[in-house]
């Protein structure tokens, strides 16, 4: 019996060294003042970076971090109200061009994000939308879409539209049914596909430098121009910062990802 | 409580028709079954009665008020489907209760309705479980249980008891007619099942090609079937075709008095079980050799040869083997005449 209960025991911890394992060297550098080759330990220890990060740069980031979390709450937002319904049409029916729209869907992540948004930029430009919070919310939906749009597909394609059905022949209007009955079913999946949306709208760099031109400083965009300023305490100081919010997004959606009876009875 | 009326219903796939002009008259407090074959369209016409989808052409009357357009919740039926489709992220009670929930009734009375119902259904102890918890046949009473709390004009019945065991199924069918009796609720009840439809309804409508083909009594239509469809339907009749001269029904080295004006052409009808077979020779019977015998339990089943016509029979006796010289009577007043 012990053995058993110490297998999965150690397999969790494993796993948790494992993810933390690239974490231990960027806490290292963001606390060291000193760290020369061939030491395997900072020489010399000191909150320089992270003094930094919150006194000097701390207006900057504060602002970087709402700017990447106002951008990446109406990416993943927009993106759901979309990849909803979309992915409802292609998960529950059959019809024509159903194999062409797939790939068609597939095209922004197949393209170097580099292309489409340098041609976006140029089409940004007439339309006026470039260095605006629209036009970057714009251009991340470009990637995130279609991952929603898949993942949906696939909750839609385990769902069993006579659920609803049988709501409302049990008297459930049209909007009482879309909230009582099919959001908690596909609960689970809606909030897969919202992490998804969410953490790769975080972590864009280049579209959003090149569609925001700078005026929009997300998060990635601040991080980059410290890292180039060769700073390397404070940069790894930026990063964790970085990752803390997406974490605490993480936490926050586990009770719906691990909700029982998603799939109802067949 | 309430009359459901059918008229002139043309319903279909997208463009493709399944059913056609079809009118049928559902009697208060009756159980009404609409027994067919499979993939005849019998679900799609429940839902069309249900209100979740539109029919071609055609009206439904409930309590003789014309709810064509109307949409599915402003319709007075529940449909009960062929899964439960309890809703997983529930409790057993709010499955139940959710219908009255949707219509806005306080919690106290949304309680003592949902108890009283449990109790009628016998699952009055399983209010707090999940619905992964429970059984098959639970599943499908708390189904039952939370279609009946709303107290329909009209449940409509998808054959929710296909998916259980023969004997749950029982169980179920037992269940369906006591409640019948309590509540008084007129059921609609699709089933292929033949004799789920005898032993549960009132009155049996059979949809056969898109088309009712005769509504009857149970003891009317598999006695005095209209055609040889619906006859055929009620397992395999042995078919005579012949004439009648003389009240003598005449075919190849048959001869059989029968109570039927003289006719040229005839068919007529008669059961396997109504044929009886003997080892002796007795009045009225005719000389035959035993086919084939397969056993079945209570009954065996013979197929015999009499001249150039085979016949097949259903005997109490497993006493017979194949080769074997019988004689067969067929009784005159199980012939069946159209």
């Amino acid at each position: 019996m012990t053995k058993i209960t110490r297998a999965p025991l150690f397999l969790l911890l494993l796993i948790l060294f494992m993810v933390s394992l690239p974490f231990v060297p960027l806490l290292l550098w963001s606390m060291s003042e000193q760290w020369f080759y061939p030491g395997i330990l900072p020489q010399k220890f000191g909150l320089r970076a992270w003094h930094y990060v919150f006194s000097t740069t701390g207006e900057q980031i504060v602002n970087g971090l709402s700017a990447s979390f106002a951008v990446a709450l109406a990416t993943s937002l927009t993106s759901l109200l979309l990849g909803i319904p979309a992915g409802r049409v292609l998960g529950l029916y059959n019809f024509r061009w159903k194999r062409t729209i797939s790939l068609i869907l597939l095209l922004p992540i197949v393209v170097p994000p580099l292309s489409t948004s340098m041609g976006l930029h140029f089409w940004f430009l007439q339309l006026g939308l470039t260095e605006t919070f629209v036009g970057v919310v714009l251009v991340h939906l470009t990637f995130c879409l279609p991952y929603t749009i898949f993942v949906l597909w696939g909750v839609f394609s385990d769902f069993n539209p006579d659920f609803e059905a049988q709501a409302r022949s049990l008297g459930a209007t049209p909007l009482q049914t879309l909230l009582q009955v099919t959001l908690p079913m596909i609960l689970p999946g809606v909030t897969v596909a919202a992490l998804f949306s969410f953490l790769l709208s975080w972590s864009q760099y280049l579209c959003t430098l090149i569609i925001g031109g700078g005026k929009i400083l997300t998060l990635p965009i601040l991080l980059f121009s410290l890292m180039d300023a060769g700073d390397r305490p404070v940069a790894s100081a930026v990063s964790l910062v970085f990752i803390i919010p997406v974490v605490l997004v993480l936490l926050a959606s586990a009770h719906n990802l691990g909700r029982h009876g998603f799939k109802g009875i067949r | 409580m309430g009359n459901l009326q059918l008229q002139n219903l043309t319903i279909g796939y997208n463009t493709r028709e399944v059913i056609s002009n079809l009118s049928l008259t559902v009697k208060d407090g009756e159980i009404l079954s609409l027994l067919g074959p499979s993939g005849v369209g019998k679900t799609t016409l429940l839902k069309t009665i249900a209100g979740l989808t539109s029919p071609i052409s055609g009206h439904v009357f409930i309590d003789n008020k014309d709810v064509t357009r109307f949409p599915a919740d402003k319709r007075d039926t529940v449909l009960l489907f062929q899964k439960p489709l309890l809703f997983p992220f529930l409790t057993v009670f709010d499955n139940i209760g959710f219908g009255l929930k949707m219509k806005k009734l306080g919690a106290k009375k949304i309680g003592n309705k949902c108890e009283a119902v449990m109790e009628l259904t016998d699952i009055a102890n399983l209010g707090a479980k999940k619905v992964n918890e429970l059984s098959g046949g639970q599943q499908q009473r708390v189904a039952l249980a939370r279609a009946l709390v709303l107290e329909p004009s009209i449940l409509l019945l998808d054959e929710p008891f296909s998916s259980l065991d023969a004997d749950l199924r029982q169980k179920m069918q037992t269940l369906i007619h006591t409640l019948q009796q309590e509540t008084g609720t007129t059921m609609l009840f699709v089933t292929h099942d033949q004799s789920e439809a005898f032993s549960i309804s009132d009155s049996i409508a059979l949809l056969i090609d898109g088309k009712i083909l005769q509504i009857d009594t149970p003891e009317k239509l598999f006695t005095s079937p209209k055609s040889a469809k619906v006859a055929q339907f009620f397992g395999n009749p042995n078919i005579i075709s012949g004439c009648i001269k003389g009240g003598i029904l005449c075919s190849q080295e048959l001869s059989i008095p029968v109570d039927h004006p003289d006719t040229t052409e005839i068919t007529a009808i008669i059961r396997p079980e109504n044929i009886s077979l003997s080892k002796t020779r007795i009045p009225q019977s005719s000389a035959a050799t035993v086919l084939h015998k397969r056993f079945e339990g209570t009954l065996t089943r013979l197929t015999v040869e009499l001249g150039s016509k085979t016949l097949s029979v259903l005997s109490l006796s497993p006493d017979f083997h194949p080769g074997q010289k019988v004689w067969v009577t067929l009784p005159p007043e199980k012939i069946h005449t159209f």
